[in-house]
């Protein structure tokens, strides 16, 4: 059955609405039209209209107050490059660039790591499977807040939980926060917590994508599940394993709820600034020292290497596919 | 490609979709401003920070009922370090300041250097007759060289030693006021004091909470501190700094303090009752804010005396300003000098500890015993402190100064750093930040 149609349907062009008449489409016809070529930008016009207000502008114009003096409550003042000058010339910056690379390796691997080895056995059949997936995920909806504050009370150094335990092995107290490494652990520690089930349920999805076949293929070729795994999981996987060393590159860079509330919300980072992340080194600028403008640059400087972290991630995975599709073929 | 026309059109969709958004963003704001003309039903809000004690003891309340037609919104930030800053981006857009805001002594500084032309000059409003009732420093430090008053004080922080007398009685040290405080001439017998303590402490148990603590208390004694006499930045050239900061990192080098971050560290809140130190250095406010975390199974346990030799010492304290934004300038001001009368600063002391900045006032509180501590001479000993204390510099930077040399000292006690280097990182830091 064909229904009729009397109306231009939105987005067709050209159909006169007199057959076999010369003369310009009337101007009803063209409304038509045009709205037909217009809605679309109309509705999507408030997702860009939004970002415009709340990405594009205040990225612009943080880039135009890293380049003057600001202190808050008080006047801008032109100043050119003098902020990136002070900034790159300030062991204070690299050190907490150091310190987010450290953290970066010492939360990612390992939470990376430990998210393969619980897809895989999550992807075989269990009893309770579901409950054991909800459960993994549990921390992921856990606020980081409330995480950061209980995981501090954990790692005290007189009440702590964690030195309850070890002082059960008969291991001396350990004051988590105020050492180097240890306080270092102790933020990775509460990062792996909190990230762990979202990558395992990336790779989880991941590892089901791959065909059945390829598993049963190898094991007529007498391969036991840890060969399984080796050579059809992972490379199977890579795709998966790169979008999640970025997302969690991305993550370490920006690292700063963890590590200030950690601190009891002093953004200095510890004693000897030993867990002070580019993050809080922003916020200790803009807010503890009231200087918007080196604040400003710091974001900026961030922005930039994290893009090139990014890029560089990237560019490393498309150097490697080819070679991988070499073998697979 | 698109053609002019339709790029004016996406455009105009653009704009209307936007002004939409705004003006559904909008429709909030317009109603709190000031509905009240003279004479009316006025409602104030009052924006601090910490525990003013003003809710606390219930003055808020007792002013609304002595003045009808008044409300008063009240809202406090716990952290002074999450408060100014909040408060400083509200002053520069404009919108959402209180009618009265607290200001920390240390802030009050940059107030007056930095945005005079945010605060309402107090000799214009009824508020100016509230000025001259204060002890000498008080209002100075809060009056530009033009001579417009920006703050009303509220408290100031006469210095004492608090300690747990049941530690120091197993210790085998005098618990009496009077006996500890002759027992310590100055710095150096307080610390001899502690290497006593520490021979037969009980187990778990530091003499002093912190070293960045005992150097607050030290300088506190200073009338020089950061700033010279002429606004000039002293503090690594002040050797009274240097002295200070010595005495503290040797305090922490040598075990006498239980190495616990002041404010930030939790274990700190929870040794106040578990007793991981025996002793601290109290401002009047912290008489508050132990009995809030030793709870009632401190009450008995802790006591007051003098700082070493009876010096006198001035750590914090506070102001109420006006925002030059307010609406309600007149009312505000009313409602301040009453806040800060001697009458109300007394009640405030007796009940929450922070000590009167009122000269009425403090001759009104020195009987003022705390059952809490011991039943402990507080209005003694802090006006006492108060009375000897020096009239201090203060200048903008103060709160950068102190945090670094805390922060110094933090990294002595606890990674073992030499006192030199840390001090070398203090005032590195200091000048990359400040010069």
């Amino acid at each position: 059955m064909t229904m009729q149609v009397d109306r231009p349907v939105a987005g067709e062009r050209g159909t006169p609405p007199a057959a076999g008449t010369p003369s310009r489409p009337s101007w009803r016809s063209r409304l038509y039209a045009f709205e037909g070529r217009s809605a679309p930008y109309a509705f999507i016009a408030p997702f860009f209209l939004v970002f415009f207000a709340f990405g594009l502008f205040p990225l612009v114009y943080t880039a135009w107050i890293s380049l003057h003096s600001y202190r808050l409550g008080g006047r801008m003042r032109w100043i050119g490059f003098d902020n990136y000058v002070w900034l790159f010339s300030n062991p204070s910056f690299y050190n907490s660039l150091w310190k987010t690379i450290t953290i970066g390796i010492l939360s990612t691997v390992p939470q990376l790591l430990l998210a393969l080895g619980l897809a895989h056995l999550l992807n075989y059949r269990l009893r309770g499977r579901t409950f054991l997936r909800v459960a993994m995920l549990m921390p992921y909806a856990t606020s980081v807040a409330a995480a950061t504050l209980v995981f501090a009370l954990i790692f005290g150094r007189d009440g702590g939980i964690v030195n309850g335990l070890l002082g059960v092995v008969g291991i001396e107290p350990v004051d988590w926060r105020n050492g180097n490494w240890t306080a270092q652990i102790a933020i990775s520690v509460i990062v792996i917590w909190h990230w762990t089930g979202y990558n395992a349920l990336i790779y989880l999805a991941g590892m089901q994508s791959i065909s059945k076949d390829l598993y049963e293929a190898a094991a007529i070729d007498g391969a036991n599940r840890w060969e399984q795994f080796l050579h059809v999981t992972i490379p199977g996987l890579r795709p998966t394993i790169m979008f999640t060393i970025i997302v969690s590159t991305i993550g370490a860079s920006q690292l700063f709820g963890e590590p200030l509330l950690f601190g009891g919300g002093q953004p200095n980072g510890g004693s000897v600034n030993q867990y002070q992340t580019v993050g809080l080194f922003m916020y200790q600028q803009g807010w503890q020292y009231s200087q918007l403008g080196r604040a400003a640059t710091v974001a900026w400087v961030m922005f930039i290497l994290i893009i090139g972290l990014v890029l560089l991630n990237s560019w490393l995975a498309r150097r490697r596919r080819p070679a991988t599709e070499g073998t697979l073929s | 490609m698109q053609t002019p026309r339709r790029t004016a059109v996406v455009l105009a969709a653009a704009v209307m979709s936007g002004v939409l958004v705004l003006s559904a963003c909008g429709g909030s704001g317009g109603s709190s401003t000031d509905t009240a003309a003279s004479g009316g039903p006025v409602e104030l809000t009052v924006g601090l920070f910490g525990t003013f004690g003003y809710d606390e003891v219930g003055l808020f309340k007792e002013y609304e009922s002595q003045n009808p037609g008044v409300t008063i919104k009240y809202e406090s930030t716990q952290g002074e370090d999450k408060y100014w800053p909040a408060l400083q981006t509200r002053l520069a857009s404009g919108s959402g300041v209180a009618d009265v805001q607290g200001i920390e002594v240390a802030r009050i500084s940059d107030v007056v250097t930095n945005q005079p032309d945010q605060w309402t000059d107090l000799r214009d409003t009824p508020a100016a007759d509230a000025i001259s009732r204060y002890i000498g420093w008080k209002e100075p430090a809060a009056t530009t060289p033009d001579g417009a008053v920006l703050g009303l004080g509220t408290d100031i922080g006469p210095m004492g030693i608090c300690y747990r007398s049941d530690l120091l009685q197993q210790a085998g040290l005098p618990t009496d006021p009077a006996a500890l405080s002759a027992e310590m001439p100055d710095w150096n017998a307080f610390l001899a004091l502690g290497e006593r303590f520490k021979a037969s402490a009980p187990a778990g148990t530091s003499w002093h909470d912190s070293a960045g603590g005992l150097y607050n208390a030290i300088v506190s004694q200073q009338k020089e501190i950061y700033y010279g006499q002429s606004g000039d930045l002293v503090f690594d050239s002040n050797p009274a700094v240097r002295s200070a900061f010595d005495t503290a990192a040797r305090a922490g080098q040598s075990g006498l303090t239980a190495k616990l971050e002041q404010f930030v560290d939790p274990g700190w809140d929870q040794g106040f009752s578990s007793g991981s130190f025996a002793t601290i250095a109290c401002p009047s406010w912290m008489i508050g804010y132990i009995k809030g975390k030793a709870g009632d199974g401190g009450s008995g346990k802790w006591n007051v005396t003098s700082l070493p030799g009876g010096a006198g010492g001035n750590w914090g304290g506070a102001y109420l300003g006006i925002p030059q934004a307010s609406q309600h300038k007149d009312e505000a001001a009313k409602l301040i000098a009453w806040l800060t009368a001697p009458e109300q600063q007394a009640r405030v002391f007796r009940e929450v500890g922070n000590f009167p900045s009122t000269t009425q006032a403090i001759a009104s509180v020195t009987d003022t015993t705390d059952p809490y501590f011991n039943n402990a001479p507080i209005g003694k000993i802090f006006s006492d402190s108060a009375q000897n204390a020096p009239v201090q510099i203060l200048g903008p930077q103060d709160g950068v100064i102190k945090n670094a040399m805390v922060q110094a000292l933090l990294s002595v006690e606890t990674t073992g750093a030499a006192p030199d280097t840390a001090w070398n990182t203090a005032v590195g830091n200091v000048k990359n930040q400040v010069g």
